[in-house]
């Protein structure tokens, strides 16, 4: 099964290759990690996707509580959360073509960001599974290239997780 | 007061309580050396390979339950560290590793002598740092040396570039210090040691399950004071062994591969573990779905990590081993296991352990239990293999940390070096490393550090002319290919050659030779009467370390044996058992 697993870190030298190495190290399957600042510049957060069974889940999670530079980790799969995607799509596109790309775009809510004279590049937000539905109408047309952001999330209320 | 970077890393040591270190010089330390020179209150033992100084601190720390401390250059010398700081952090010894670097503005650079030696131990230590800061300095020591003693204790390794240990600051080692994402669990839940109790009580076969925990714990005492009121036996890991007596009518031994017949047959048959300070590792558990396929288990450690990741747990207690049975003593009492206790002794009556005479040549089983006759307190030391095996299961252990072996990395050359940190921690007490012919000569070097600080280490080296595990293997699985096992082999030699004839090499190297150009004390010892005396001659010697020399059964294996994958209960017992 698929974990969003979200930890607040130290904002250290080696942090983020302390974290890849133990997952290469003991065969764990990392899908994305994504790293970035907090509202406090000693700590970042991490939010990792990982995929195993429960018990691998649960020794990816007793591995990581492990590291010292790890202050907090909680597992948001089965909480109530909020997670979004980024994923930027360049595909080829004739002048005939844009009008339909745009339609596209305007059900999934994506924006253009360029439009050239033979292709454009799409912006587009959301979970996961609406970025995979979105490529999927788009593999009709010539997909040119295409960058992904990983998975940020945070669990719903007001309680802060520190 | 200004001081410097190697100043304030020698004041750090000093409020540690550092006594000795282990270490080997270069460029990028000199620094730290000139500050220790003639240092009246800081012995430093120089060793004569930067893996020997790891391993010699490691025997230092494993022998007290002290930080051991070590001290590199950069580069070649730190790499030199790997293998000795990936068998501490696989058998949970407290160290502190301090390595060289290049100065801040050449890291990255290729310079001369540079490896990114983070990097390099990211994944085999507790925790590592390189300093970037000065002021970050004293700190960064604290935490090393809190991390690496506290929880489940490890190697923690600092790498100091070189103008870092130059640079003056007005500052001093911190007092305390607080580690926000580290915060190890040392008092067991109540409620889940309770519930052990019960279970223990109710258990119609029960077992206690030791590993090396129980000793980093300090909890040997209160575990003895728990088995004496409850009356159930005992099993152990390899690490361990020395939990219990080894004598003692309630210790079933070792489990595993090469586990004793009670302890595996036990294992087997019981309806409850209750496992502390082990992670019911594969040598010792065998085929998983076969280990101990009746038996609840209950789980002390204070690593959240090892409960329940290879065997299922019904009470995990997530803890220190001494407190929780410090807590668990007052709710036990006297198990009411007749006929459990009646069947292990059945079991060991059955096959105990059996010292097999040699038909040429001298027999290790005999050996080592004539070591345990004449020094029955040392502190034993092993290298790999079969000498590791001989020597856990035929010493009479009667003390908490008298056994030091790799258990989980499983080095070969780990035991001379660990041997003389040994000896330098416990000067008033015999220090043995039993080791074989092959896993002595990877750090053989030692011999001068041992010379040079005047320590009576005894090294039984127990030479049957091959790398006898993998031979063993070789006998047993591979119809007797001694593939690059035989250490006499030459390209004369016939091919498909399996046995020694008398066109072999007596010898390779000459030890007794090589213990007398080191001027250590050699001695070669070929008949069985020959072993008394001879141990008995080594502990004579007060300053200068002994190497004795005994030529064993070229084919002695070592027994019991579970294939590997197979059961722990379908044990090979030996030849005509």
């Amino acid at each position: 099964m698929t974990h969003v697993i979200s930890m607040l870190v130290e904002n250290h030298q080696g942090v983020l290759a302390r974290i890849a190495g133990l997952f290469s190290g003991r065969a764990y399957n990392l899908e994305s990690l994504t790293v970035g600042a907090t509202n406090d510049s000693s700590v970042s957060r991490i939010t990792l996707v990982c995929k195993g069974d429960d018990n691998v889940i649960e020794q990816i999670k007793k591995q990581l509580n492990k590291l010292i530079d790890i202050i907090k980790l909680v597992d948001l799969t089965g909480l109530q959360t909020v997670h979004r995607e980024l994923a930027l799509i360049k595909i080829a596109a004739t002048p005939a073509q844009r009008g339909e790309i745009f339609q596209v775009a305007d059900v999934f809510r994506a924006k253009v960001l360029d439009v050239g004279l033979d292709n454009m590049i799409l912006e587009v937000t959301g979970s996961s599974e609406k970025i995979d539905d979105f490529l999927l109408i788009l593999q009709s047309y010539n997909i040119l290239e295409m960058a992904r952001s990983g998975l940020v999330a945070m669990e719903r209320g007001k309680k802060a997780k520190k | 007061m200004e001081k410097n970077g190697a100043q304030l890393i020698v004041e750090a040591l000093k409020k540690e309580g550092v006594k000795v270190i282990f270490g080997f010089p270069g460029g990028a330390v000199i620094p730290i050396f000139d500050v220790l020179f003639n240092d009246p209150d800081i012995h430093v033992v120089l060793t004569r390979h930067e893996q020997a100084a790891v391993h010699a601190a490691d025997g230092y720390a494993r022998s007290t339950g002290k930080t051991g401390v070590c001290l590199v250059t950069s580069g070649p010398g730190a790499t030199n560290t790997v293998t000795g700081i990936a068998t501490a952090n696989f058998d949970s010894v407290p160290l502190v590793c301090l390595t060289g670097q290049v100065p801040r503005n050449m890291i990255g650079n290729d310079a001369f002598q540079e490896a990114d030696i983070v990097g390099i131990t990211r994944p085999i230590t507790k925790n590592n740092y390189i300093i970037t800061d000065r002021a970050e300095l004293g700190r960064t020591l604290k935490e090393a040396f809190y991390i690496a003693s506290t929880g489940r204790p490890g190697p923690v390794l600092i790498d100091f570039p070189k103008d870092i240990l130059n640079a003056k600051l007005n500052d001093s080692y911190p007092e305390s210090v607080s580690i926000r994402g580290y915060n190890p669990v040392i008092k067991g839940h109540p409620g889940q040691i309770k519930k052990a109790a019960e279970t223990l009580h109710k258990a119609k076969k029960p077992l206690f399950y030791v590993g090396g925990g129980i000793h980093i714990a300090g909890a040997v005492d209160v575990f003895r004071k728990v088995v004496k009121k409850t009356g159930i036996p005992v099993i152990s890991s390899l690490m361990g062994i020395g939990a219990l007596a080894t004598d003692d009518p309630l210790n079933l031994g070792m489990i595993g591969m090469h586990g004793t017949y009670p302890g595996n047959m036990a294992v087997t048959e019981c309806d409850l573990i209750l496992g502390i300070g082990t992670r019911f590792d594969d040598r010792a558990t065998g085929k998983l779905s076969e280990f101990a396929p009746h038996a609840r288990i209950v789980h002390i450690d204070i690593d959240p990590a090892s409960i329940a990741r290879n065997v299922a747990v019904e009470i995990p207690i997530v803890g220190d081993a001494r407190q929780v049975l410090e807590e668990l003593l007052p709710q036990v009492k006297q198990s009411q296991i007749d006929g459990w206790i009646k069947q292990v002794k059945e079991w060991q009556q059955a096959h105990p352990l059996k010292i097999e005479e040699g038909n040429i040549r001298l027999s290790p089983s005999r050996i080592v239990h004539t070591i345990s006759e004449v020094f029955p307190d040392a502190i034993i030391a092993t290298e790999v293999g079969q000498n590791q095996m001989w020597a856990a299961l035929f010493y009479n252990y009667k003390h908490t940390r008298s056994l030091l072996t790799s258990g989980g990395l499983g080095t070969m050359g780990y035991g001379f070096p660990a041997a003389i940190g040994a000896q330098v921690a416990n000067p008033d007490k015999t220090v043995i490393d039993i080791a074989g012919d092959g896993s002595i000569q990877m750090n053989i070097q030692e011999l001068a550090t041992a010379v040079q600080e005047e320590l009576p280490v005894i090294v039984a080296i127990l030479n049957n002319g091959y790398l006898g595990m993998v031979r063993q293997w070789q006998e047993m699985f591979f119809d007797k290919r001694y593939s690059s096992t035989c250490l006499n082999r030459r390209p004369s030699c016939p091919p498909g050659c399996k046995h020694p004839g008398e066109n072999c090499l007596v010898y390779n190297p000459d030890f007794i030779k090589l213990a007398q150009a080191y001027d250590a004390i050699g001695l070669r010892v070929s008949k069985t009467e020959e072993i008394k005396p001879a141990l008995v001659e080594a502990g004579k010697s007060k300053n200068r370390p002994v190497l004795i020399d005994f030529l064993i059964e070229y084919e002695a294996n070592v027994w019991p044996m579970v294939p590997p994958g197979g059961a722990n209960s379908d044990m090979l017992l030996g030849e005509g058992r």
